[in-house]
């Protein structure tokens, strides 16, 4: 198996950065999380950190808890009815816990982009600015123009849009809208990104695109992403974590379990048995 | 590829700046949320005290002051001729009555004196009083000469003075005080008392409040709204089945369903100046008349039927459809045998609630006359009526304070009904309720 | 692959094949059972355009009457004419009664009681609905709706009952207590109770139109670190824009088209006046009015409501058109 953080780091641990086993310096952590919906037990005794300067995948097939895995860091289950998290989550070495976080902060600095682009009902500008906006980041015009610019380029979108920035963001096409909301991920300056099925409703030229983007992404931020896409997840990922039934199998760096994975459920689904 | 623009963004949700703002986020949240309880809060105010109102009110309908009389029915003072042995007595509509009672209640208070003092011994009672009596005799002609303790309604003024008396005395009552101290004495004997009145749910209107009652009204509105189901079941099943099942998919379909849908949107009382040119001026049918009232309301129904049933046939799935015609049934025989048996709850549940509402409706009634004062309970389709609403509207634009009650009592009937009505709706989907 | 060519039909109805004689039975009465199909769906079609010939009827009958109307008084003197007293001197010599017919105040009173109505029902029913959409738990939920279902169910002359003999006396101690001298009929009394009438209209509306936004949206934005409330306000209330519009068009339709409150709580003067203490009349009053008793079906009286019905029912069909425009177009955009 992998090798988890082993001792519990107190909150005043926060301030040296911590490592792995294998040296990465760890963004966030997760140990013994339990998550119910209702009666179902749909996250068991789950361990698992998400490193810096790294994209960590989670695979599984589909109903295997890996979404759901990825809403507990940013607390999106919150929202849900009947949904219960058990366990100790922490960003920097701080638990995100309700009662020792705001949900707001943690959001903010923990950014997520759905399967699905959802841009808002906005103009391209004002989906970037939606972050900066609410959470009064940005004072004055001008601020606020590099912010979205920076934020555009960063999601690669700029050249495409730089000429149309007040045209409804509707207008883009859904690759362009994907990266959109990435963009407005970016905007807010997160210190992490959650990304669930990135891709999954995109074309192959709007996915290739995307993973692109995530690589070089990769050295400002935290990533973890969700994928029923194992090739993608070996494409993009440095770490990959393998779920099933809602326990974590196996957890390991990406080359080691696509190539050499120690669990046979792994090997089985990596070799396409099931899934 | 940091936003240059910005701090260390870290240190952006330490900062003192990014706290006290976002305390004031959760403050706004928190208000926010208060407000919606708010506005939930003042909805649901409302509508209590608006049945409470007319609960409170309404409950004392269904009673009122009576006194307790010794009436004897002399003949020589009814002015009828004594009948000889196995006769029975003919009461004459000559016949006395108002004498009968004034003399019982000059026998119990002799010291009232002179016509002005006898006139207002006689204005206790309600106005209605003889004809009560003369009902009475002609059920049981059997009572001629004889001396009983009857219950005798009182007036619309003794009601109040004594409903007034409860809370406080001397307000602006229309009593004398000869009249309050006769009322005390017949008080202290246990001669006055609020007792049920079967009459409030049987008889006709009246300008007397203590006489007047819903009977009529209810009469007039069962016949209306059975023309209006008469009229809109059918033809709104079979547009609907149209519509559903054998429309072709062009533009005169589509602009027949924004038709019919802008249709259930037009203000009821368009209906009523449609029903008061074309059923009364055109037709020249009888004004005031429940088969007019319905038909107007079948045409303002019309639509809800139909939209109702059309969202039921469409719920029943294809392959219901797809299997009859595999037997070799025709169009007609797949709707008649398959799709409307498996409809129906829907059509029925979606054909009450617009009775429903055709049975709370006052305006288009008002338009073609069925507003008129009108004391006799109605026999037929083509007689005078009222109906329910129109009743409660007469009664609480009366003057006369006795109404406010009776309104409120009439709107208790009229809401329990459409709580019958509705609550078979909601029964009748609930259980009928298919998931495919 | 169904072939339905007559050469093929004799061969899909085995037992009459053998026999001719039964052959020509079925002939027979397959050709009646087709005729006897083609009648239904004649009577279905005819069902179906009764809709349209009740709408022919409305709009035949009013604008007849209407026109009779234009014959004895001016349209311009009926839309813009400041001054409604509609009674026609019984003789030459009469006083005072010269019959105008400036339809102005009517509308002016109309609007000014919507415009009260949707001021309470607006917020109320749209906040109402946000709540019951975002924060309620389902208990909730499941207590309200049906309570807002209960407000819609109530007769609209239980609602004049309510605003003529409890409502209005309590506004008016209530102003007297404070020095105000408040009408017995006030506007604003009626368009108070109106607007708790409309309060379902626009909750269930407005529940419809915030709901159909996918929750997609809500994530997004809670994602980003937005509150509830800002997620509301600037995210969903945007994107149901269309929705909420189209609800309260239906909404101020609704309003403009009531009868039985106004009829009972507001006043038959013709004031021209914004002042929500004062008595105003309104066009559903009046038509009510000049229709009701007896009347002689040709003098202008009669034919001044007609008219007025025909001004009601053209305003409230175009907000109805427009609603259902706008909300078809946001449906075409959210999928």
């Amino acid at each position: 198996m992998t090798q988890l953080i082993s001792e519990r780091e107190l909150p005043s641990a926060a301030a040296e950065p911590r490592t792995d086993a294998g040296g990465d310096i760890v963004k966030m952590s997760a140990r013994g999380v339990n998550v119910y919906y209702g009666d179902v037990h749909a996250i068991q005794d789950v361990s698992l950190e998400i490193s810096k300067d790294e994209v960590t995948a989670l695979i599984g097939p589909s109903g295997c808890g890996k979404s759901t895995l990825l809403r507990c860091f940013n607390r999106m289950n919150d929202d849900i009815v009947g949904c219960r998290v058990t366990g100790d989550i922490r960003l920097d070495g701080e638990p995100i816990a309700d009662s020792e976080m705001d949900v707001v902060e943690l959001r903010a600095r923990v950014g997520m982009v759905f399967q699905k682009p959802y841009p808002f009902p906005k103009s391209i500008v004002e989906n970037v600015a939606y972050g900066q906006r609410i959470h009064g980041l940005a004072k004055k015009g001008a601020e606020l123009d590099a912010v979205v610019e920076n934020s555009l380029r960063g999601a690669g979108l700029w050249d495409e849009v730089r000429d149309r920035l007040d045209s409804p963001a509707n207008s883009l096409s859904g690759g362009q809208q994907q990266r959109l909301c990435i963009a407005r991920a970016l905007a807010v300056n997160p210190e992490v990104i959650l990304m669930d099925e990135p891709c999954s409703a995109l074309d192959p030229i709007a996915t290739a695109k995307v993973e692109e983007l995530i690589d070089e992404l990769r050295g400002e931020y935290a990533i973890a992403i969700v994928t029923h896409n194992l090739q993608q997840a070996a494409r993009v990922s440095q770490k990959t974590a393998f779920f099933h039934m809602g326990e974590l199998i196996e957890f390991g760096s990406t080359s080691e379990i696509f190539t050499n994975p120690k669990i046979q459920k792994t090997n089985d689904y990596i070799t396409g048995r099931y899934g | 590829m940091r936003n240059c623009a910005m701090v260390d963004p870290k240190s952006h949700w330490q900062s003192q700046r990014f706290k006290s703002r976002l305390r004031r986020r959760n403050r706004f949240e928190r208000q926010f949320r208060y407000l919606g309880i708010a506005a939930i809060a003042l909805a649901g105010l409302s509508l209590s005290v608006l049945l409470v109102s007319v609960l409170a009110n309404g409950l004392g309908a269904t009673y009122r002051t009576e006194i307790a009389l010794d009436i004897e029915f002399d003949p020589e003072i009814l002015g009828i001729e004594v009948p000889g042995a196995g006769e029975t007595a003919e009461i004459t509509a000559s016949a006395d009555f108002r004498a009968v009672l004034r003399t019982s209640l000059m026998q119990r208070f002799p010291d009232a004196e002179g016509r002005s003092e006898v006139r207002e011994l006689v204005a206790l009672l309600s106005r209605g009083a003889a004809a009560e009596l003369a009902d009475r005799l002609v059920e049981d002609p059997a009572l001629l000469g004889q001396r009983i303790e009857a219950w005798i309604p009182a007036s619309d003024d003794v009601n109040f003075w004594l409903k007034s008396e409860a809370g406080d005395s001397g307000s602006n009552s229309r009593l004398s005080e000869r009249q309050v101290a006769w009322i005390e004495a017949l008080a202290a004997d246990d001669r006055v008392a609020r007792r049920f009145n079967g009459r409030f749910f049987s008889s006709g209107d009246s300008r007397e409040p203590e006489l007047a009652g819903i009977g009529g009204a209810l009469i007039g509105s069962a016949l209306t709204l059975l023309v209006t189901l008469a009229v809109s079941f059918p033809l709104g099943v079979a547009a609907a089945v149209y519509l559903e099942e054998f429309a072709p998919d062009n533009r005169w379909t589509r602009q027949l369903e924004i038709n019919i849908n802008n249709l259930a949107a037009v203000p009821s009382i368009v209906f009523g100046l449609l029903g008061l040119a074309v059923f009364l001026g055109l037709f020249g049918m009888p004004r005031s008349a429940p088969v007019v009232g319905g038909l107007t309301l079948a045409l303002m129904t019309l639509p809800v039927i139909i939209i109702a049933s059309r969202a039921s046939i469409a719920a029943v799935p294809f392959w219901i459809r797809e299997s009859a015609r595999g037997l070799g049934a025709s169009p007609v025989q797949v709707v008649a045998h398959q799709v409307l048996p498996i409809a129906m709850p829907g059509i029925v549940t979606g054909t009450l609630l617009g009775l429903a509402r055709a049975m709370g409706e006052t305006a288009p009634l008002l338009m073609i006359g069925m507003v008129a004062f009108i004391v006799d309970v109605p026999t037929n389709f083509t007689d005078a009526a009222s109906a329910l609403p129109v009743q409660i509207f007469l009664w609480a634009d009366s003057p006369e304070r006795g109404f406010v009650e009776k309104v409120s009592g009439a709107i208790l009937v009229l809401l329990a009904l459409l709580g019958i009505l509705n609550g078979a709706a909601i029964l009748l989907r609930q259980k009928f309720e298919q998931h495919w | 692959m169904i072939d339905s060519s007559p050469a093929t039909l004799p061969a899909a109805d085995p037992p009459a094949a053998g026999n001719p004689l039964s052959r020509r039975g079925n002939r027979a009465r397959r050709k009646l059972q087709r005729s006897v199909e083609a009648a239904i769906r004649l009577a279905l079609l005819a069902a179906s355009t009764v809709a349209v010939l009740v709408t022919i009827g409305i709009l035949g009958s009013l604008i007849v009457e209407t026109a009779r109307f234009f014959e004895l008084v001016s349209p311009g003197e009926f839309f813009f004419g400041l001054r409604w007293s509609p009674q026609i001197a019984l003789r030459a010599d009469q006083v005072g009664s010269s019959g105008a017919f400036g339809a102005v105040p009517l509308f002016a009173g109309t609007l000014l009681i919507t415009a009260i109505s949707i001021l309470v029902a607006g917020p109320i029913g749209l906040l109402a609905a946000i709540y019951t959409a975002f924060y309620a738990d389902r208990r909730t939920r499941a207590v309200v709706k049906p309570a807002l279902e209960i407000l819609a169910g109530v007769p609209t002359v239980v609602y004049g009952f309510f605003a003529a003999l409890i409502v209005a006396p309590v506004i008016r101690d209530l102003g007297t207590r404070i020095g105000l001298d408040v009408a017995s009929e006030s506007a604003l009394a009626a368009g108070l109770v109106m607007g708790i009438m409309i309060i379902p209209i626009i909750s269930s509306l407005s529940d419809d139109a915030i709901t159909t936004i996918p929750k997609a949206l809500r994530d997004s934005s809670y994602a980003l670190g937005a509150t509830r409330s800002e997620t509301i306000i600037r995210a969903i209330l945007p994107a149901a824009l269309p929705g909420l519009v189209a609800a309260f068009l239906l909404a101020i339709s609704r309003a403009i088209g009531e009868t039985m409150i106004v009829v009972m709580a507001a006043g038959l003067a013709a004031n021209l006046t914004a002042n929500p203490l004062e008595a105003v009349t309104t066009v559903t009053v009046q038509i009510v009015t000049l229709l009701t008793g007896d009347q002689e079906f040709d003098s202008a009286k009669t034919l001044a409501a007609f008219a007025l019905g025909l001004t009601l029912f053209i305003v409230t069909l175009g907000l109805n058109v427009i609603a259902l425009q706008v909300s078809r177009n946001a449906k075409l955009r959210h999928g």
